[in-house]
């Protein structure tokens, strides 16, 4: 998008000193490049072509399972074990935007509140913005920063999520989905869903008791996938219990993946998602430019509620000029 | 579609005291007027809260303290601030803050002093004209 160029000549492009900020490790510079990319600011597609030569050292681990399970305390307990091992870690924490009013309250940052200060973490929060899925559009442009800032590991957790929204899967390198005890009884753990995605289970707050029937049924369900059969793991984040046999279950899966070239494989299938989703969007943008200027949209829409044409021949008429233009 | 800029505020409670009805009142109505609200929690310094200020990239902070702390927290943000480069946050202060502090706060750097009973609007009103600024 050249549309600002001429305008922001004489501010000495801000975008090229950001990254430059970025990649000597400036977590302010990092922040400010989240919120150009979250707010799809016309400089956002040049930040993200400039960061992502930067990319790929982070291993993303991602988070999911219904809300109040303990994701955020538990990830706040694995910040606290790596960067005792003198590791680098960014987390992006998702929470959900009200479809009524556009605010949110993001609140996973008070779980994290003792490990926000350590020089080699980095935590951002973000609102879903109208996203489904469990994640926010810029979710994971956002890593892709923090991957750039030099994160060793990126956490990113999702919204609670019910029993569907496992787009972190088709994102992540690793994912962990939490469940507790007593949510429910062995056809719970039987749906699909959410509780197909993961690499490793985590059943936290194993403090409250009666975990064995959901750790039995979990392993039950569960079938190795890619010769890796998910570990089921009993975690307290209030005490730490079961903290390190995570962390230990995280390494073993990155070593799984490199060593069954299924690294790549995943990386390749996100490159095409995330191609597919961009183009989705300016696709989605140009009809949507195209129909406040009036042109076609209003009277393809007269015709659908007349029932003179169906929605489906009404999307092909109203592609027609992008096909044409992109020849 | 030029979509308006999300304002992102950051509501903290610095010191020891640990009363965040209000604070969470005022998380509530910002979220109602459509704003992104991080929330801390309690029991915060001000180190900490300059730091997810500056990582979450917000226009502006609003302090809580209840504790009779306010002169000597919420000037350290200010000056914290100024440091790492991030002036440009607005700082507002809030809670329970005798009427003679309250030319000092402004004079150290902090934008407003919201006392018990102020009505949320005229709060939410504040955060809107200083998200837009920054």
């Amino acid at each position: 998008m050249p549309s600002r160029k001429g305008t922001a000549a004489a501010s000495r492009d801000p975008v090229q000193g950001l990254v430059a900020d970025l990649l000597v490790g400036d977590k302010r510079a990092a922040a400010k490049l989240i919120s150009l990319i979250e707010d799809d600011e016309p400089e956002a597609t040049d930040a993200l072509a400039r960061i992502h030569p930067h990319t790929g050292r982070a291993h993303v681990v991602g988070f999911t399972g219904p809300p109040g399970v303990g994701k955020s305390s538990l990830i706040n307990r694995l910040v606290r074990t790596y960067s005792g091992r003198g590791k680098k870690i960014g987390v992006v924490a998702v929470d959900p935007t009200s479809p009524y009013t556009g605010g949110a309250v993001l609140g996973d940052r008070i779980r994290m509140a003792d490990t926000g200060m350590d020089p080699g973490v980095f935590i951002r929060s973000m609102a879903t913005r109208g996203h489904a899925g469990g994640l926010a559009l810029a979710t994971f442009d956002a890593v892709r920063v923090l991957d750039a800032l030099g994160m060793d590991l990126v956490f990113v957790e999702t919204v609670g999520a019910g029993q569907s929204e496992v787009e972190i899967a088709t994102r992540a390198h690793t994912t962990v989905v939490v469940e507790m005890p007593m949510t429910g009884d062995a056809v719970q753990t039987m749906k699909a869903g959410i509780l197909e995605i993961g690499d490793v289970y985590v059943v936290n707050k194993v403090d409250l008791g009666a975990a064995d029937l959901l750790v039995a049924n979990l392993k039950f369900q569960l079938q190795a996938r890619d010769g890796w059969t998910p570990p089921v793991l009993r975690t307290a984040a209030v005490d730490g219990r079961g903290i390190e046999e995570l962390a230990d279950a995280l390494r073993k899966h990155a070593s799984h993946l490199d060593q069954t070239g299924l690294r790549r494989k995943r990386e390749l299938a996100r490159a095409r998602l995330e191609i597919l989703e961009n183009a989705q969007r300016l696709l989605t943008r140009r009809v949507a430019e195209d129909s406040q200027s009036g042109r076609g949209f209003d009277r393809l829409a007269e015709e659908v509620a007349a029932r003179r044409m169906d929605p489906h021949s009404a999307a092909k008429r109203l592609l027609k000029p992008v096909r044409r233009a992109s020849k | 579609m030029p979509i308006p800029k999300k304002i992102r505020v950051l509501i903290a409670k610095p010191g020891l005291d640990g009363h965040d009805r209000g604070a969470k009142v005022v998380a509530r109505a910002l979220r109602d007027a459509g704003m992104e609200v991080i929330y801390t929690g309690l029991r915060q310094t001000p180190e900490d809260i300059v730091e997810a200020a500056i990582q979450e990239d917000v226009d502006a902070i609003g302090l809580s303290c209840l504790s009779g702390a306010h002169m000597t927290l919420f000037p350290e943000v200010v000056k914290l601030l100024k440091k790492r480069k991030s002036g440009n946050i607005v700082v507002a202060g809030g809670g329970i803050i005798p009427e003679e502090d309250v030319p000092k706060l402004k004079k150290a750097g902090i934008k407003v002093v919201f006392g018990p009973g102020t009505p949320l609007r005229d709060i939410v009103a504040f955060f809107e004209t200083a998200g837009k600024g920054a």
